[in-house]
């Protein structure tokens, strides 16, 4: 049904650096196609939402950044991603390296069953940086990052299933951001979250977009307008339209962009 | 059938299925007061303190020597040793299994590690005795071809498949999301599982250590075999290439030797009760550990 995305105006290429290219990118699961022919541009910096109905792969997009997929059995990937220029799926990549550069936040917070603290510190020690005051200053800076230092300050040696649900999530992020990555990739932030703390996370993304190239899938589209600078809308495992978020938001080309964003459907 | 006799029938089925539950605590007190009354005449003859500290087991001798210390320490010894041996193994075999091997290799090699546990104790008492024990006299050049460390590799091989087993449904039960998590933050599979997957799931696994360790200090037939059974008391790390004797030896050999009501035969029923208290214990600790949820801190 849709058409090849390279040489479509509907996918529209971003000003400025790339951090992320994908061409020709698609997914099996088995015999099931996930995701077909995606090619798109991901600015370096910028904060780029990825839109659609539930089951639109665009999760599945997602987890082919980090190789996330890897770990599902059946799942093959054809085309290219590249990052930074080079293809994370040729074989020498080292897939423990790319994972430290795209970090991931999960839809669901998943705290190892330890401490707040070592939570935290659970990706830096992996990295090799061990020193006892050096972890302490990653985790501090890295729960201050998250907006979650003050809560827990004091709690630090208790454990994190501990936690409320959106103080987990928020560990979440500070667990990814303690390693440093490059890239983050959000699946449906917030999605668990009250109202004070969904804006906070906002912000949050805000102050981190500077120093890292944020992707986030989400449902709630008052987010993704009001937060990413690019948006694309993935509909049946396909990239139908991306481009500057007001763009998609405002003056979508396609009918079916044109739809959804403005929930006639979804 | 009218509704009377159902619900009689009803009542007789409910009141059997309870008996039968009942049975099997009724059994447990049994065996316990029966080890009682016949071991507590023991100390007519003894004190507490005199049984376990006694360093010489001499129950024939006039007036009897009834020290207990060198055959606790035997088991001790044989049961540590066992444990040193099949834990690791056991516990590195079942994140083998879970974590590692395909699928087709993991469904041939579960199933070959549990059947270890049906092959009878007295067929590795056999193999130790007349393999494994000359074999490892030769290489280490030993006297006697019967020692603690042999007791302790045959009842490693017995224990294993319960460690095995028991882990690898720990570590299965250790949710996949906890390892995409690990995975996602750069970890390789070898820190995911060394760093998050083990300790996640280590109150089953200690649960599968403990009652590993209770096969193994109650095994008796293997260790009658292989162990020599002399009663000295095991010093330091040379003590596990000597003959040591067992709690569970020593009953075995001796019971059937032992006159009736005397002080000898109190004595062996005090190692009896000495046992069951000691696989009691492991299993109970066994079970508050596996209740207890994972969530701790250090």
């Amino acid at each position: 049904m849709g058409m090849s995305g390279m040489d479509s105006d509907l996918i529209v290429r971003p000003e400025g650096e790339v951090k992320i290219e994908t061409s020709g990118l698609g997914l099996f699961y088995g015999e099931f196609q996930a995701l077909r022919d995606v090619s798109v541009t991901i600015a370096a910096r910028r904060i780029t939402a990825l839109i659609g109905p539930s089951g639109c792969s665009k999760t599945s997009f997602l987890r082919c950044l980090n190789r996330m997929n890897d770990l599902i059995s059946g799942a093959r990937v054809v085309g290219e991603v590249l990052l930074d220029g080079r293809d994370i799926y040729h074989e020498a990549t080292d897939v423990a390296v790319l994972r430290k550069r795209v970090g991931m936040v999960f839809q669901t917070p998943n705290p190892f069953p330890m401490s707040i603290y070592d939570n935290v510190a659970y990706g830096p020690r992996l990295h090799g940086r061990c020193s006892r005051s050096q972890l302490d200053e990653i985790v501090e800076k890295s729960l201050r990052a998250a907006a979650l230092w003050e809560e827990v300050k004091d709690t630090l040696r208790k454990s994190a299933l501990d936690l409320s649900g959106g103080q987990q999530q928020r560990l979440s992020i500070a667990r990814v951001l303690a390693v440093e990555p490059e890239v983050l990739l959000r699946d449906e932030p917030c999605s668990a979250l009250d109202p004070t703390a969904t804006f906070r996370i906002e912000e949050l993304m805000i102050e981190l977009m500077t120093r890292y190239t944020i992707v986030i899938v989400t449902h709630n589209m008052y987010q993704a307008s009001r937060v990413s600078h690019y948006a694309g809308f993935f509909l049946l495992g396909e990239l139908v339209e991306y481009g500057p978020t007001e763009q998609i938001f405002e003056n979508p080309k396609d009918q079916r962009t044109d739809d959804y964003v403005r929930g006639r459907f979804g | 059938m009218n509704t009377g006799a159902r619900r009689v029938r009803e009542w007789l089925i409910e009141r059997a299925i309870q008996a039968a539950g009942a049975m099997a605590i009724v059994f447990v007190l049994a065996i316990f007061a029966f080890l009682l009354r016949d071991a507590l005449p023991v100390f007519r003859e003894t004190t507490v303190r005199d049984l376990a500290t006694g360093r010489t087991w001499l129950p024939t001798a006039e007036p009897p020597k009834l020290g207990l210390l060198p055959l606790l320490l035997g088991s001790l010894y044989v049961t540590i040793g066992a444990l040193l041996i099949s834990v690791p193994l056991g516990v590195a075999c079942a994140a083998f299994i879970s974590e590692v091997a395909p699928r087709w290799m993991r469904e041939t090699l579960k199933p070959a590690v549990e059947v270890l546990a049906t092959i009878p104790s007295v067929v590795f008492g056999f193999l130790g005795l007349l393999l494994v024990g000359p074999w490892l006299a030769e290489l280490l050049d030993l006297d006697v071809p019967l020692f603690a460390g042999l007791g302790s590799l045959m009842l490693a091989f017995m224990a294993m498949p319960m460690i095995v087993s028991l882990s690898e449904d720990a570590i299965r039960a250790v949710p996949m999301t906890l390892r995409q998590n690990s995975l996602a933050l750069g970890a390789t599979q070898w820190q995911t599982i060394w760093r998050v997957v083990l300790p996640a799931g280590r109150s089953g696994i200690i649960a599968a250590v403990l009652l590993g360790m209770g096969r193994a200090i109650g095994e008796t037939m293997t260790v009658l075999m292989v162990t020599g059974n002399a009663a000295v008391i095991p010093l330091g790390l040379p003590g596990f290439l000597r003959p040591v004797r067992t709690m569970t030896a020593t009953i075995a050999a001796e019971m059937g030797e032992t006159a009736y009501n005397t002080p000898h035969y109190h004595a062996l029923f005090a190692i009896g009760l000495l046992l069951f208290i000691i696989t009691f214990a492991a299993n109970t600790i066994a079970d508050v550990v596996v209740r207890r949820s994972g969530r701790t801190t250090r």
